[in-house]
This record gives C-alpha cells, structure tokens and sequence, in this order.
C-alpha cells in the first residue's frame, strides 16, 4: 500500500514509517523539518501540509492511505501558530485526501482531548465530550482538530476515517508530552496530587498505527497500552527524585528557575488524570501491548542512565 | 500508628488485581491502603469501638451495592463501613465509596481518595465499578445525610434514586445498612456554610465543644439480606421510587435495631 506520514520527522512518526516499510508498504512523507538520515526508500518531502507544495505530493504521488501525525501541543507552539498548524493543517489534509483519491485518513490525536479535572471520570469512552477546556484553553485547537477530523466520518462518507486517541508515548526518542515532564533529574509534582498517567511504548504506539493503517478501522478509538500508573511512582520508577511543590508556589514558578514553561492550564494535567478505555480499538484491531507498565518504565530508566 | 504486619497481610489478602508495583488498573495503591486501614483500624477497634451485625450479607465476591444512611457531621460511617469490610470479611472486601465532589478538589484529599479507591460519585464511576466486581458504596442521602444535626441523627432524609436504576441496569444485589453513633460521635449543632466555602468544603459542623473532632463513642453498623429487584432501570420514576422506599424502611429497620444494640451495650458499659 502507498501510504503518506504527514508529520513524518517526528519521532513516533519515524518509527511508524520503518515498521510499515518492513511489512512492505511503500512509505512517504511530509514535514517542514527534514529527516536527514531518512532511510532508503522513504522519500521525505520537506514542505508545509498547507503550502502549495504539499497539495502537489498527494496530486502526483496518489497515496492511498494517509497518516496524520503533524499536529503539535502546547510544549512545541505557541499561540496562532499552534491553532494554525492543528487546525489549518488538517483541514488542508482532508481536502487534499478527498481531492486526490485517497481511501483512507489515519489522524493520530492525543487522549488530552478529553482534558483533565476533579470531576472527569476515570476511562474515558470514545462517545465522551471534551472536558475543561475552559481551564486548558491552549488545548482548544487540538480539540478542534480532533473534532474537525471526526466529522469527516459523516462529512466524507466514501473515506474511511480513523480517529486514534493516542495516551503518552514512553520510549527511546525521550520526546512527547510525558518525557520532557521526566527530562530533569528532579520532577515537580503539585503538593497533595498525585494524578494516573497512561503511557505506551514507543514500539507499542508504533504498531497500534500500524494496524490501524493496515486494517482500515473506521470510527474513533482510543489507543491504549498497559495500565495506568501514578506520576509519583512514574518517576520514582525511572530514578528521578519527586518535588512536592503547593500549587500557588508551582504556578509562580511555572517557566523561571529551571521549571518548565507550561500553560497554567497545564497544571490540571498533574493534578488529575486522563485515562481512556482502549477495549474498542483492541477489538478492532486485535492490538495487544508488548511492553507492560513496569517494564516500560525499567527500560525508559536505563534508556536515560539513572 | 505503624503499618502492622496484620493490616499488611490484609491488604495482600485483598482480591484486586494490583500489578507488580502494588497499583490496580484504577491507580488504588497497596502501600496506600497499608497506611489507611492501619488508622482506619485503631478508629474502629479502639477509639469507636464499632460493633458489626451482619456482615455474612455481604457478598464475599462479585458485584454488590452497600446501601446505607449517614449519621451526622461528616461520613464517619463511611469510614468505618470502609474497616468494617476489610477487617471483619474473609476475604477482606476493599468498599469503594462515591464521594462527593469537593474532595478530589482538595490536596491531600484527592491523593488519598483516589489512592485508595474512593472516587468521585460519577454515575460512570459507579457503573464502571460494578461491571468490575467491585464493592460499591453508597449513601443515597448524599451531603444532605452528613449535614444531619444532633437532634436529626436517627432520621432519614431524601433519597437519590440513581442507585436503584444502577442496580437494576447492572443486575447488582443491594446490602442495605443502618449505622448510628456518628451524631454522637460528632454533635452538630450548627453547620456553618460560610467557613464551609472560605475551606473549600460544602459546610463545617460546629459542635458544643467548637471543632467538630469526633467524640470517642461507640458505634454500631447492621448489614442486612442483600435485595435484589428485577428490571432494566429504564423503568418509570413511580416504579423506581417503590424500590427506593423499600431499601429505605429496611435501613430505617436496621437503624432501630442497631439503636436497640448499641443501647444494651452502652448500658453494660459501652465495651463489646
């Protein structure tokens, strides 16, 4: 199958790119930044999804799935320009899809869509609303995507769409949401909380689009690997010493003194969890985890040397 | 109070599928409740001196619904119902309470609460856990139960009427309970919803003696036969609230008998 990564120099992009090359797919991407040790065979074309450039890759190169994984968070871009991209760019995806023939849209979204608060449940359906939004406004353009993308479902009716609700990605390239909370040796938690996260490995994540892809699942799923564990034990787990902050102290601190430079918004994503239901995608698609929740985080404290 | 051995080998006992770092799939952590039931259980024992009747009702596995009335002050009941199951089952049952909102809000609280399984009382929450198999506590009467005055202890308020929709639509058998000895243990007088909204918390009783710590008097909790009603839960308000009112003569029944216990013991000098 010729399928198209948009978002294809990131991370957990390049992994679904290799793997889908080794069962034998033909692989391309899109990304405005370059791949440089791409591996042969998966060409990367460096341009904007909504420059005119990109429309030209999917008139010329026909692919008949395309993944998109070039959205960004709050970590990444800020403002406009994050709104631009999430939003923007996945509506020229779609239009480029329907225009040029393209059977199938992966769109890779986050479980964040759901939002963090005191008075979300815990495992979130895939028939959920989006929660808190109004305390995490940065969150809002991602939201929108998501939704942009699922109404393709009724929208498109001859695509198939699929709308993965990706947790936290764990593993080797130390990059995602998760990792940059875990990049120094100390991690600030908000004094009194102490929130579920759930993370899969990276290899594990990589397959779960893979088969996704590969099986043509319509509908939404959440995208789930073990089970979820509390941050403290998280990074106690990967051998970082846990700094209980009061949150009034945190939120001052938020960007000065080596804190991280996070939305206050943000700050509800360490006080309560996020945790979705991913039964329906592994009905779907078979998908089981490889990597449990203890190994994961074994693995992910070797891979950073502590 | 030191985590003893005994509350240990309890919480090993526990038939939840923790993982290999003591944590279950809804983040209840072994190590949280070794440290919880071990004050939980010197409340019970010494300074409440809970006396239980019935627990044989409650089923040692599958899903079940603990029905029960609130006392006074604050859930109190709650607690001791929480060590009554595990200290006094075998197996010992983890009952997971719906707590109310606020809790979860607070630090400290909503680390403890959710340590130990006592989540926010969603409707999905509840579902979710009775699908599981797990022990569900509920006090219909909600904060209303809590805010009873002194004079109000033995009495029953209003009761919600999700529970027994629940039930029905999950096919759960309900263990009704009545407890008494929290309007003694914490005598309000008054409640205060002004210092109540400065804390973050719905209200703050006030007792004769100012703060309301609770006193060290005994307590009692009967459980009684598990009910089980036929339906889909889809049924309407007129049929529901039938089932209603009978789980709650059955706990105002158990409530008198209860009274009638804790009187005899208080009369004999208050120990069991």
């Amino acid at each position: 199958m010729k399928i198209l990564i948009a978002g294809i120099s990131g991370a957990l992009a390049r992994q679904v790119a290799m793997l889908l090359k080794s069962r034998g797919h033909e692989v391309m991407g899109l990304d405005r930044r370059p791949w440089r040790d791409a591996p042969e065979g998966i060409q990367v074309f460096e341009t904007d999804l909504r420059k005119r450039a990109a429309e030209d890759v999917f008139r010329t190169r026909k692919p008949e799935c395309v993944i998109h994984m070039a959205t960004v968070n709050a970590l990444t871009a800020g403002g406009d320009e994050r709104a631009r991209i999430n939003v923007g760019g996945t509506r020229a995806l779609f239009e480029h899809s329907v225009a040029h023939g393209v059977k199938h849209v992966v769109f890779v979204g986050r479980h964040t869509y759901y939002g963090a608060s005191a008075d979300s449940p815990l495992y979130h359906t895939e028939d959920e609303p989006p929660h808190g939004i109004g305390s995490f406004p940065e969150l809002a353009d991602l939201v929108a995507a998501d939704l942009f993308a699922a109404n393709a479902l009724w929208r498109e009716p001859k695509l198939c769409t699929s709308i993965l609700r990706l947790v936290y990605t764990l593993g080797p390239s130390q990059q995602g949401t998760l990792a940059s909370f875990l990049r120094g040796k100390r991690v600030p938690l908000v004094l009194g909380y102490d929130p579920l996260f759930q993370f899969i490995f990276e290899s594990d994540a990589a397959r779960a689009i893979t088969l996704a892809a590969e099986q043509r699942v319509k509908g939404i799923y959440n995208v789930s690997g073990p089970n979820p564990v509390p941050l403290r034990m998280i990074a106690e787990q990967t051998g970082r010493t846990v700094v209980p902050v009061p949150e009034p102290l945190l939120r001052a601190l938020l960007g000065r003194a080596g804190f991280p430079n996070l939305p206050p918004g943000a700050l509800e994503h360490i006080k309560y969890p996020i945790v979705v239901d991913g039964r329906a995608f592994k009905k779907a698609t078979g998908f089981t985890h490889e990597v449990d929740e203890v190994e994961a985080l074994q693995r992910y404290r070797l891979l950073t040397g502590r | 109070m030191a985590k003893d051995e005994a509350v240990r080998d309890l919480v090993n006992r526990l038939e939840l599928p923790f993982n290999a770092l003591g944590v279950d799939p809804y983040g209840i952590s072994k190590k949280h409740l070794a440290t919880g039931f071990s004050i939980l259980g010197w409340m019970y024992r010494k300074y409440f001196r809970v006396h239980a009747v019935g627990v044989e009702n409650v089923p040692k596995r599958g899903r079940a619904m603990l029905v029960g009335n609130h006392s006074g002050g604050y859930a109190l009941d709650g607690a001791m119902v929480i060590a009554s199951m595990m200290l006094e089952m075998e197996p010992p049952r983890l009952a997971q309470g719906m707590a109310e909102k606020f809790i979860n809000q607070l630090p400290i609280g909503s680390l403890w609460s959710s340590r130990t399984g006592q989540f926010t009382g969603l409707p999905e929450h509840a579902e979710r856990l009775l699908l599981d198999d797990r022990l569900l506590m509920v006090f219909p009467e909600g904060a209303k139960g809590t805010a009873k005055l002194y004079k109000e202890r033995y009495s029953l308020v209003d009761f919600g009427t999700g529970f027994v929709r629940l039930a029905l639509k999950t096919k759960t058998p309900i263990v009704p309970l009545g407890f008494v000895g929290g309007g003694d243990a914490v005598p309000t007088v008054m409640n205060s919803y002004a210092l109540g909204k400065i804390m973050g918390v719905p209200y703050v009783p006030v007792t004769p003696y100012g703060v309301a710590l609770p006193l060290p008097v005994p307590c009692e909790v009967h459980y009684g036969a598990p009910m089980v009603f036929e339906g889909s839960g889809d049924e309407d308000d007129v049929v529901i609230k039938g089932y209603v009112e009978q789980v709650k003569s059955r706990i105002a029944e158990l409530i008198d008998a209860a009274r009638t216990n804790r009187r005899s013991r208080l009369k004999r000098g208050g120990a069991r």
